[in-house]
């Protein structure tokens, strides 16, 4: 539900129509009258929530912004893994977007984007169009199904689940968790980097080897890696499988999968097929769609180019790109999605008002992972810009934790609590 | 006690009526702001945290740059603030402590 009642009887009032209300006669007018200078947001995640409620903040509430998401719910990538492992279920993860109407006036609208016009400065829904003064598009990743043959969105949602955004993908997989024998394969599927959380897939194997570990002791974690090494945290986790999962876990490197047979549960590599009971591929990723209805995507990349100053698009001008459909040697993480939100949220409040955004701006990005129901580790970096190469760079002194512990579980947990209440509250 | 309190309480009514409606923000200089809100992920919005990590938003601003300058030498060790502090400058230290003094606790 996207409007409270105030909200809807001014809206009546002005005669428009919101596609949340199903069954009203839908026009093709501005879905939300525009009230003045107006930032359009596609996407509320991580990226797209922060950047709703720091406009609103830091411009004074003098910035229309409205949020435009398909969800009615905000459900957290960052932890879902551990609703594998058992410690955590999909709900503790499940949140609204109520604070960020009441509390800060970001205007919602939920619904699925058609088209956008950078001309007319305008993005279409199904029951009509929202203009903007400037956009944020964060799309979040879309996945490369066709890459792998015999994959596709059906064949996920259905029975070999990447579970890669958190909800009934991740439901289903712990599903078939549950219903596996004691004895059987998990096997996961890492792409080839750049991909969305890159000590994600390292964490799952974690959790599901937590889990199997205490159901299910026989039974066997493969990662097929499509990398030629672990690519976070390395020595972290080969030292978590090794103690904390001994024989059960297997790692194998360069080995993306290229085909899938569904009804066998096989997934081929170049070198082998492997047989499993419950198979996980998390496809190759690119920016999500909607990156592409703006020509935001560049022909020679899969990602979208930003200035990092104020991360309005090389390409289009008064879009801007945050999170992890940006191209950047950065990694692409919820906390990064924050960050990038921050630094844009600041720029667009200076611009609005005629002035430069911020020329030297940092950020920080701390990423946990959780190897068993209460040990974690950390990698955290401060990344700086950088005038010589107009990108950001990592600072000195970044690093990961020198061992897993109890105490990172438990400030990994404080940790999500706050950023999420940074987020959406 | 009550008188200090009173004086503050003054003072904080003046200032509000002088500054009608002037955010809090504007005390603090943005750059500061912005440097600033890179803590609010483990340390909530404005250094208000809502669980386990500590409250930085009122935090004397000594008492935070001396804690970050331990924190970048490594006389003090934490789980993820050595990492942090060594990214940034001591001049950046004491303008994230000033944008969390500022804010109300």
């Amino acid at each position: 539900m996207s409007l409270d009642r105030r909200d809807f009887l001014k809206l009546g009032a002005a005669g428009i129509v919101v596609g949340v209300f199903p069954g009203c006669a839908t026009s093709a007018g501005e879905i939300v009258r525009k009230s003045g200078q107006r930032v359009v947001i596609v996407g509320g995640g991580f990226g797209g929530a922060t950047a709703a409620k720091y406009i609103r903040m830091w411009g004074d509430e003098k910035i229309e912004v409205v949020l435009v998401e398909r969800n009615t719910q905000f459900i957290s990538c960052p932890m879902s893994n551990t609703v594998l492992g058992g410690s955590r279920t999909i709900d503790d993860l499940t949140h609204n977007y109520d604070t960020l109407k009441k509390k800060y006036g970001v205007k919602l609208v939920h619904g699925e984007v058609t088209a956008i016009d950078p001309q007319k400065q305008t993005v279409m829904l199904a029951n009509g169009y929202l203009s903007y003064d400037r956009l944020i598009v964060a799309p979040g990743v879309d996945f490369m199904f066709d890459q792998i043959e015999g994959l596709s969105a059906k064949v996920a949602g259905e029975s070999i689940p990447h579970a890669w955004k958190a909800g009934a993908q991740t439901v289903l997989l712990k599903k078939q968790l549950e219903a596996m024998p004691d004895g059987g394969v998990f096997a996961i599927s890492i792409p080839k980097a750049p991909y969305r959380c890159p000590p994600g897939p390292y964490e799952r194997a974690c959790q599901v080897a937590f889990y199997l570990k205490n159901s299910k002791p026989k039974s066997k974690v493969l990662i097929l890696d499509a990398n030629p090494d672990v690519t976070s945290k390395k020595g972290l986790f080969t030292a978590a499988w090794k103690e904390l999962y001994p024989g059960m876990v297997e790692y194998r490197p360069n080995a993306a999968v290229m085909k899938v047979d569904v009804a066998g549960k096989i997934a081929k590599t170049e070198f082998e097929d492997v047989k499993a009971d419950v198979l996980n591929i998390i496809p190759p990723m690119k920016a999500g769609m909607v990156a592409n209805m703006a020509g935001l995507v560049g022909a020679e990349s899969r990602w979208c180019a930003v200035n990092f100053l104020s991360y309005e698009s090389k390409l289009q001008k008064n879009i801007h790109v945050i999170g992890d459909s940006v191209l950047a040697a950065l990694p692409k993480s919820g906390h990064m999605a924050t960050s990038h939100a921050k630094i844009c949220a600041a720029a667009i409040v200076e611009l609005m008002q005629g002035r430069q955004p911020d020329a030297n701006p940092s950020l920080a990005n701390t990423c946990y992972s959780m190897v068993s129901n209460n040990e974690a580790m950390h990698v955290a970096h401060v990344y700086r810009f950088n005038t010589e190469k107009q990108e950001m760079v990592a600072a000195e002194g970044g690093g990961v934790s020198a061992a897993r512990s109890e105490t990172e579980g438990l400030v990994a947990n404080y940790w999500l609590k706050n950023i999420l209440a940074d987020v959406l509250l | 006690m009550n008188k200090l309190r009173f004086q503050t309480f003054s003072i904080a009514f003046i200032t509000g009526l002088s500054l009608s409606s002037a955010p809090a923000h504007a005390a603090v200089d943005k750059h500061s702001r912005n440097l600033a809100a890179s803590c609010a992920a483990c340390h909530g919005t404005d250094g208000h945290s809502v669980a386990g990590t500590p409250v930085l938003a009122g935090m004397d601003k000594k008492l935070f740059v001396s804690q970050m300058k331990d924190f970048k030498s490594g006389a003090r060790t934490a789980t993820v603030m050595n990492n942090h502090a060594k990214g940034y400058s001591d001049e950046e230290f004491e303008k994230m402590a000033e944008f969390f003094a500022a804010q109300k606790r």
